[in-house]
C-alpha cells in the first residue's frame, strides 16, 4: 500500500444531500504528474476539495496519503502532512503582499526544508520585484505564480493544483507548464485538474477523464495522448 | 467657538477612544470568525466589576485594568473553545450562544457586585485637570489619558497585525480562512487565541470606560449597542475602518446628548441606516 503517495478508495463526497463523486479509485506516487481531466461539473474540484477535508464536502470511503489515513482528519491536519494546495481562482489574501504570503507559512512552521521564499523568488523572478505589492493587485499570472509560491513553502509532498491555465496567456500557460516538470524532476508528485487538454496531455504521466462524478477513462500518459479520439468524445470536443 | 461646542468635540473623542478599544475586539473576531459576538457588551461590563473589585484590593488602578481584561479573556477563551466550537457554521446558534451567556453574565454581575450603579475611583496620578493649549479649557486630566491610552493601542494593534506573524496570519484567515487551514495552519487556535484577545480588549475597555462613565445594569447593552454601530460604520476587520467609525459614533453621540438629547438615539442610528442602504460593508470594509 505504501508504494503510493497517494491512494483514494472507493470514495463517495458529497455536497449537503448531492452525491458529487461516486466509487473514486485513484493514486498517485512520488515524482509522478497525475492529471484530471473532464468538462465543467464533473467533480474534478470536489476531487482536490475531498482529499484536504475542505468544507462542506462530506467524504466516505478511503483517502490514505503516506501511509496515513486522513479521512476523519482536519484540512489543516492533512496540509501539514504534506498536502499542497493551489485552488481554482488562486484565492490569495488581498489584505497580503506577495512577501507576506509565503512569510507567514514559512515562519508557522520551524525546519529548514527546501522550498523557502527566497527559492520561489529564483522560480519566479518578477514575483521578487511586486514583493511588497498586495495579492489582489497583481496580473494573472503573477497570481497564479505567487498561489504556487503560496503552495510550495509549505514544502508538499504533494502539490494539488486545480485548473492553473484558467484565464492565462498562452507563454504563462508554458511558464507553468515548465515549472510542473521541474518539480517532478526533484520528484514531488503533482495532481493536476485541468480544462486545458493540451497543456494537459503534454504534461501527464498518467491520466483521468471524470464523467459524472465516476471515473470514465484512465490511461498512461501516452495511451492518453494518442487516444485522442476517445479522449475528445468524453470531454466533448 | 462656543465652550459648549468645544466641550462637545472633546467629549465626542474620549467616548470615541473608549468606543474603539473596545470596538477593536469585536471587529476581530467579527471579521475572523462571522460571529457577531453579542457577549461582547458583557465582557466591558463584568471587566469594570472585576476591575472595580481588585482596585479595591489593591489599590492599584494598572492592576485592576489588567485583571479587568485578563479575566474577560479568560471567559472569552471558554465560551469559544467548549461552547461556540460546537456551533461553528451556525450563524443562528453562534448568536444564541453568545446571547445567553450575555445574559447570565448579567444576571452574574447583579448577584455579586448588586444592582447599585458604581464608579471606579479615578488614580491618583490621573486626578484633577489640565488646562489645554491654545484653546485655554480646562479638561479632566484622565479623560486625556484615555485618548493617549487609545491612540498607544492603535499602534500597538496595526504593529501586531502587520508586523507579527500572527497578526499576518490573522489578516489572512480574515480573507479567507479556508485558504489558511489548506496551508496547514491550525484556524481553531486561530480563533480561540483572537477570541481571548478580544474579550481582554473588552474587560480592559470596562475597567476604562468604568472610570469615567458609570458601571451599572444595561451598560452592557449599551456599550455593545456603540460598539456594534462602530463597526457597521466603519466596516468589519479594518483597524482603519474601526478608528473613523469610533470617531463618528462618538462625536454624534456627543454633540446629540448635548443639543439634542431627545433625539440622540435617532442621531445615532442614522448613520447606521444611510450606510447599511448605500454600502452595506461599512466606510472601509471589504465587499463581501
Amino acid at each position: 500500500m505504501t508504494e503510493f503517495l497517494l491512494n483514494i478508495c472507493h470514495l463517495d463526497a458529497y455536497y449537503g444531500k448531492s452525491h458529487i463523486l461516486q466509487g473514486i479509485d485513484l493514486q498517485v506516487r512520488s515524482g509522478e504528474l497525475v492529471v484530471v481531466v473532464g468538462r465543467n461539473g464533473m467533480g474534478k474540484t470536489t476531487l482536490l476539495r475531498s482529499v484536504l477535508g475542505l468544507s462542506p464536502v462530506q467524504r466516505r470511503g478511503e483517502i490514505v496519503f503516506n501511509g496515513l489515513e486522513t479521512v476523519k482528519k482536519l484540512t489543516h491536519e492533512i496540509a501539514s502532512m504534506g498536502v499542497g494546495y493551489v485552488p481554482q481562482g488562486r484565492l490569495l489574501f488581498p489584505s497580503l503582499t506577495v512577501d507576506e504570503h509565503m512569510q507567514f507559512v514559512c515562519r508557522n512552521k520551524k525546519k529548514e526544508s527546501r522550498w523557502t521564499p527566497e527559492e520561489v523568488y529564483n522560480l519566479f523572478p518578477e514575483l521578487r520585484q511586486r514583493a511588497r505589492v498586495n495579492g489582489g493587485r497583481l496580473s494573472g499570472g503573477e497570481q497564479q505564480m505567487l498561489a504556487i509560491g503560496r503552495a510550495l513553502v509549505t514544502n508538499p509532498l504533494l502539490l494539488m493544483m486545480d485548473e492553473p491555465s484558467e484565464g492565462l496567456a498562452q507563454i504563462v500557460i508554458k511558464r507553468v507548464e515548465q515549472v510542473c516538470r521541474h518539480l517532478v524532476s526533484e520528484g514531488m508528485a503533482i495532481l493536476l485538474v485541468e480544462q486545458n487538454l493540451e497543456m494537459a496531455q503534454g504534461l501527464a504521466d498518467r491520466a483521468f477523464i471524470f464523467y459524472n462524478g465516476r471515473i470514465a477513462y484512465e490511461a498512461p500518459g501516452d495511451t492518453f495522448r494518442r487516444e485522442r479520439e476517445k479522449v475528445g468524445s468524453f470531454l466533448g470536443i | 467657538m462656543s465652550l459648549i461646542l468645544l466641550m462637545s468635540i472633546l467629549n465626542g473623542l474620549t467616548l470615541a477612544a473608549l468606543l474603539f478599544i473596545t470596538a477593536s475586539g469585536l471587529t476581530l473576531s467579527f471579521s475572523l470568525m462571522r460571529v457577531v459576538n453579542l457577549t461582547h457588551g458583557a465582557f466591558y461590563l463584568a471587566g469594570g466589576f472585576v476591575g472595580l473589585s481588585v482596585l479595591k484590593a489593591t489599590e492599584s488602578w494598572i492592576i485592576a485594568g489588567l485583571a479587568g481584561g485578563l479575566c474577560m479573556a479568560a471567559l472569552a477563551l471558554f465560551e469559544e473553545r467548549f461552547l461556540l466550537r460546537w456551533a461553528r457554521g451556525n450563524d443562528l446558534i453562534e448568536t444564541l450562544v453568545s446571547l445567553s451567556i450575555a445574559i447570565i453574565i448579567g444576571d452574574l454581575i447583579l448577584v455579586i457586585w448588586g444592582g447599585y450603579p458604581k464608579t471606579i475611583a479615578i488614580p491618583q496620578a490621573l486626578g484633577g485637570a489640565i488646562k489645554i493649549p491654545i484653546i485655554n479649557l480646562p479638561y479632566p486630566l484622565y479623560r486625556i489619558f484615555m485618548l493617549g491610552l487609545a491612540i498607544v493601542i492603535i499602534g500597538g494593534l496595526w504593529l501586531f497585525l502587520k508586523k507579527t506573524n500572527f497578526g499576518i496570519t490573522i489578516r489572512a484567515g480574515v480573507d479567507n480562512f479556508q485558504m489558511v487551514s489548506a496551508l496547514g495552519i491550525n484556524v481553531r487556535r486561530l480563533f480561540t487565541s483572537v477570541f481571548g484577545l478580544s474579550g481582554f480588549l473588552a474587560g480592559m475597555a470596562g475597567v476604562i470606560g468604568g472610570t469615567f462613565m458609570m458601571l451599572g445594569i444595561g451598560e452592557d447593552w449599551r456599550i455593545l449597542t456603540l460598539t456594534l454601530i462602530v463597526i457597521i460604520v466603519g466596516g468589519m476587520g479594518s483597524l482603519g475602518g474601526t478608528i473613523v467609525g469610533a470617531l463618528i459614533t462618538g462625536l454624534i453621540y456627543s454633540f446629540a446628548t448635548a443639543f439634542i438629547p431627545e433625539f440622540s438615539l435617532f442621531v445615532l442610528f442614522l448613520p447606521v441606516a444611510i450606510i447599511l442602504s448605500i454600502r452595506p460593508q461599512g466606510l472601509f470594509g471589504k465587499e463581501v
